[in-house]
């Protein structure tokens, strides 16, 4: 083995090696909070109602599962269905906004009122307008609407311009610009726009679900969350909050596992540093 | 006469914040004819590439762009080369150089067979599958030239495309260019900031004033084809670019070089 390549062998150990730190540091973080935490707990004998360890956490969470796990699917499901909504509503008026500069005067200062103005103090009044489910996911959709329709707008208009002259060139039509130039350009924008949408549609559900309140019987995550402070149930509140975050990290762990998928053979930040 | 592939005549261009920036131009190419404009830097010699490929309108003046005879591919006979490779990052070497052909809705198989063909003829035809981005910049501007001639164009304009070559790869790209030129008689204007650039590649140099760009001087090259690295290493071809030089300096007198 040559020099050179002793080095390269090294060199891709290191790489190894700090890409094995960069998941065991944050994962010995964790322990050590929950033992710290634990032993807190435990040694200044404090009480489950003001402060649950960790492993009463788990406890409930395993003992209540059949509840918990009830309102993570309805949680989910109004995520999904406000992601999806913001989705398909994003990408659709970027495109329309794209065809007609008329539209986008006409209806951009709306998407950014819907944008700015605080979805919980805009829920309650859905609340009163719309079935309480259909009011929930509305919530998630208005939250999440706006990262993508922004996303996608900018990706619209970062259409290399030498490449849309030679689509003018050899005489494309406008649906043959969009499928093949402006669509495949704006990719990575979009996917970045769904990466922050699917998070904030999650926040929209719950944040609704909080207004909402008891009012209902479609009991989410949130919900539950309440009802338990209600009732000072609170390794309950922490197991649910515990079942929030890791719904949270899921949905953003598929969304940029999507991305990556979709982007690895060409975008920049999907490439390895040496390719 | 054997007709005008390019024909100007009284051609101007005034940009929307009121620049004048060409002309007016007279330009009249031949058939088959591979002629260079060298101007300096905003003299409006992309200006003229742009309006003659029909991407920009005139503001003035008449542009005929005629067609081989018998040929009856409306739209499809020009070929552009920009200075950048403008390749679709998103999509392989193969997608890329197919992509006037779908546009034109061509058929599969013919296309392949294009595709393959005008591969071939920049030397690319292993690098088919492969992405711009593993591509070196050479390789790239000879993907957007194989881009350029899969229509099977009459003209080919080319916009300072080895302007960001290093001086060997650019001087490869030259002989082979001379050589694609030579076995398929297409006509090319050929914009460059390069007077050496210029003279090794035309038969006839267009020497352009600074803006509002006008054809300043003209200076045939009648060298005997095949040019080759010999005639680049000559007495006459030291003498032609003195004298694109000199036609060019007025331009340049009383404009900083920075």
């Amino acid at each position: 083995m040559s020099a050179a390549e002793n080095q390269q062998a090294a060199s891709k150990g290191q790489d190894a090696a700090a890409r094995l730190l960069r998941f065991v540091l944050p994962l010995l973080v964790a322990l050590a909070g929950t033992a710290i935490w634990e032993a807190a707990v435990r040694f200044g004998q404090i009480p489950p109602y003001v402060l649950p360890g960790p492993v009463a956490v788990i406890g409930t969470l395993i003992s209540d599962w059949p509840v918990l796990s009830q309102s993570l699917g309805v949680t989910l499901l109004t995520t999904l269905e406000g992601f999806v909504a913001a989705a398909i509503g994003g990408i659709a008026l970027a495109l329309l906004f794209n065809q007609s500069k008329l539209l986008e005067y006409s209806l951009f200062p709306y998407a950014i009122i819907l944008q700015v103005t605080p979805v919980i103090a805009i829920a309650p009044l859905l609340l009163i307008y719309l079935p309480q489910q259909t009011a929930v996911v509305v919530c998630a959709w208005i939250v999440g609407f706006f990262p993508v329709l922004s996303n996608t707008t900018l990706g619209l208009n970062s259409v290399d311009r030498n490449l849309a002259g030679l689509f003018q060139l050899y005489g494309a039509s406008r649906l043959q610009t969009l499928r093949f130039l402006k669509l495949p350009s704006a990719l990575p924008y979009v996917l970045g726009g769904l990466r922050i949408a699917g998070g904030l549609s999650l926040i929209g559900a719950v944040v609704a679900e909080i207004a909402a309140g008891s009012a209902g019987a479609g009991s989410g995550l949130a919900y539950r969350i309440a009802e338990s402070g209600y009732r000072l149930n609170i390794p309950r509140m922490f197991a649910a909050l515990l079942l929030l975050s890791l719904a949270g990290i899921v949905i953003y762990a598929v969304l940029a596992l999507t991305s990556h998928l979709l982007l690895r053979r060409w975008h920049e930040s999907a490439l390895g540093k040496e390719t | 006469m054997r007709g005008l592939a390019v024909d100007l005549a009284g051609v101007t261009k005034v940009f929307d914040n009121g620049v004048m920036a060409l002309g007016p131009l007279d330009l009249a190419i031949r058939h088959g004819e591979f002629v260079s404009l060298v101007g300096p830097s905003g003299c409006g010699k992309s200006t003229a590439l742009r309006l003659i490929a029909g991407l920009a309108a005139p503001t003035s003046g008449r542009i005929e762009v005629s067609h081989r005879p018998g040929a009856q591919r409306p739209g499809h006979a020009i070929g552009f080369v920009f200075q950048e490779p403008t390749l679709m990052p998103w999509t392989s070497v193969r997608e890329n150089v197919r992509l006037p052909l779908k546009l034109a809705h061509v058929a599969q198989g013919e296309a392949d067979r294009r595709v393959e063909e005008a591969l071939r003829s920049v030397g690319l035809f292993e690098f088919a599958d492969a992405y711009p981005r593993q591509l070196s910049g050479g390789m790239k501007m000879r993907v957007s030239l194989a881009r350029a001639l899969v229509t099977d164009p009459d003209i080919l304009l080319m916009d300072e495309p080895f302007a960001a070559l290093d001086e060997i790869t650019r001087f490869r790209l030259n002989n082979d260019l001379l050589a694609l030129w030579r076995s398929l008689r297409k006509t090319v204007v050929f914009v460059t900031h390069s007077v050496f650039e210029s003279v090794y590649l035309s038969q006839r140099v267009l020497v352009m004033t600074a803006r509002p760009g006008r054809i300043g001087a003209e200076i045939r090259i009648d060298v005997a084809e095949p040019r080759g690295e010999d005639f680049r290493m000559s007495t006459a071809y030291a003498a032609y670019c003195r004298e694109v030089s000199a036609a060019l300096a007025p331009s340049y007198s009383g404009v900083s070089v920075l």
